[in-house]
């Protein structure tokens, strides 16, 4: 009796040490692991090839950056990973996507996306109120708990609470352009994704905005792994732990920033980082 | 010489202007015009009687047009009841899937429909409903209003819904939802104001038609219960009392032209307030 009174104290005592003492254990150990494999990537926009046989893996809980002159397939390659690109017409992808190993065309894709959360170039905030913004992926995917939390939640995590607690009911047109695309983010955040996609984010943004997204992305980096696509080098150089650059649909290097930036193997590369084109 | 030319340059642009100001001004006044004569005319025959008594038989003067305004309110309820839902439906299809051949031959059609004149709806709503039962019916009005909606409907919807910014269906896809639900909680609150608009234009539109009426709905001097009997209508008691030689007719037939312009007005701008009031989660 006396023992597992004792028993239950010492496990008390060591629960939250050994919860931290856990933590950065599981992250380090899964600090190489892949979120997304893509292998021998295709996609074609009617016959027009975009994308041509491309290879990467995006590591989990990471920034990776992706550059590359308009037109290279960027944007498009971002968005054949929430299997966006399905929604236009005359589409057709070949290769393989894997999400923590499984291939994304055999996961449901309202499941996918709601792991693979997307934020776009132009702040897209719907014609509803804040609060019914952020609330809107956990209302569509049916979910019954408490919802006020949870938007708080959202929105404190995408940097937005403090600026609109007071107005959550008020339309999301009210805010202005860098507020929007943090709504967005605390939109995309509702619904908890393991992935978090971001197409030109802060190309309508200024530069004040610009360093609280990039902030953002760095406190996410705790729960999400990220992918962005930038035409902004620094950006990129700041805000990513992994850096791929594209050229006519094709992966040119990838490797970790700061490597890319100060010594790319390949001289288009060093090209274009050098701002010698695009 | 160029001084002349000048001179003759802006002696021209005056008159140029002047042209267009006058062919304005005339098509205000014309309207203001019908308007006032339909105020001056109609507002002195108005009384409580014509809102609450039946028509009265030929010979006594007095009486009102109860029956009438109740008639055409349920004729627009028809109306709205068959036509909207389809006209909707279709504008939704047309914006959101359309781009077949199935689509541009939709479009085709409904562009159309709305060219059929009014007096051929009637036939087509007598033939369909009137024939076979061998009587008239506000059922058979109402069809042949409601088909007149559709197509106002159908290219207002469509045309709200393709002003809606692409790139919100993006969003709300990319959170998971499907098509359709992207369509029924972002894409058409994003665009309601705009079609309700154009539904509420379509039923004034109808709300006026006489033809389509004469040999559908036919009309009735006293209370219509249900639909499947000939009721009164404000277009066609207008009609019919117009027409008639007694002066106290053409009291009551300038009252109920004023009554149902009034009624359209009211409908408008009602909606105006209650889209202006939402309007602040509005886009554009």
């Amino acid at each position: 009796m006396a023992s597992a009174a004792q028993g239950k104290d010492l496990a008390v005592k060591l629960a939250p040490k050994v919860r931290t003492a856990e933590l950065p254990s599981k992250a380090h150990s899964e600090e190489g692991a892949v979120r997304f494999e893509i292998a021998n990537l295709d996609f074609f926009y009617g016959p027009k090839q975009a994308v041509f046989g491309l290879n990467l893996k995006i590591p989990r809980n990471k920034v990776t950056a992706l550059i590359g002159p308009s037109g290279c397939g960027k944007s498009t390659f971002l968005r054949t990973l929430n299997r966006m690109n399905e929604t236009i017409r005359n589409t057709k992808v070949g290769g393989q996507i894997l999400l923590d190993g499984q291939d994304i065309l055999q996961i449901d894709v309202v499941k996918l996306r709601r792991r693979v959360g997307m934020v776009f170039q132009r702040p897209n905030p719907f014609p509803k109120s804040i609060y019914d913004n952020v609330a809107y992926g956990l209302r569509i995917n049916g979910y019954q708990g408490r919802l006020d939390e949870l938007v708080e939640h959202s929105l404190r995590r995408a940097a937005l609470w403090d600026e609109v607690k007071d107005y959550l009911q008020k339309s999301a047109f009210a805010l202005s352009g860098g507020q929007q695309q943090r709504l967005c983010i605390a939109r995309a955040l509702a619904v908890d994704p393991e992935v978090l996609l971001l197409d030109e984010p802060c190309s309508a943004l200024d530069p004040v905005t610009t360093a609280k997204i990039e902030e953002l992305m760095f406190q996410l980096k705790d729960s999400c792994t990220m992918a962005i696509v930038t035409h902004n080098m620094q950006q990129a150089a700041r805000a990513s732990d992994f850096t791929a650059f594209m050229l006519d649909g094709k992966l040119i290097e990838h490797s970790e920033t700061p490597k890319l930036f100060t010594t790319p193997k390949d001289a288009r590369t060093e090209a274009y980082i050098t701002g010698r084109f695009g | 010489m160029s001084d002349i030319r000048l001179l003759w340059r802006k002696f021209l642009n005056v008159v140029m202007l002047t042209l267009t100001g006058v062919a304005a001004f005339a098509v205000v006044s014309v309207l203001f015009l019908i308007l006032g004569y339909l105020i001056w005319n109609g507002g002195k025959s108005l009384n409580w009687d014509f809102f609450t008594q039946l028509p009265k038989p030929v010979g006594e003067t007095g009486g009102g047009m109860a029956n009438a305004i109740v008639g055409s309110l349920k004729l627009l309820a028809l109306a709205a009841l068959i036509g909207l839902p389809v006209g909707l439906m279709s504008g939704v299809y047309l914006a959101e899937f359309g781009g077949s051949t199935f689509s541009f031959v939709t479009r085709y059609t409904t562009d159309l429909l709305n060219g059929v004149p009014s007096i051929v709806m009637g036939i087509f709503a007598y033939s369909l409903l009137v024939l076979p039962v061998k009587h008239f019916s506000a059922l058979a009005g109402g069809t042949a209003l409601g088909v007149m909606v559709i197509p106002i409907t159908v290219r207002a919807t469509e045309e709200f819904l393709r002003a809606v910014p692409g790139n919100m269906r993006e969003g709300a896809m990319a959170l998971g939802a499907s098509k359709w639900r992207t369509i029924a909680t972002v894409i058409l609150p994003a665009a309601s104001g705009g079609i309700i608009t154009g539904m509420l234009l379509s039923l004034a539109r109808v709300a006026g038609e006489t033809a389509p009426l004469l040999f559908t709905a036919f009309s009735n001097r006293y209370w219509s219960p249900g639909l499947n009997q000939p009721i009164a209508s404000l277009p066609v008691m207008i009609y019919t009392y117009a027409i008639a030689p007694y002066d106290d007719w053409h009291r009551q037939a300038w009252a109920a032209g004023l009554v149902l312009l009034a009624l359209v007005l009211i409908a408008n701008l009602g909606c105006r307030l209650v889209l202006n009031r939402r309007g602040a989660y509005r886009s554009v």
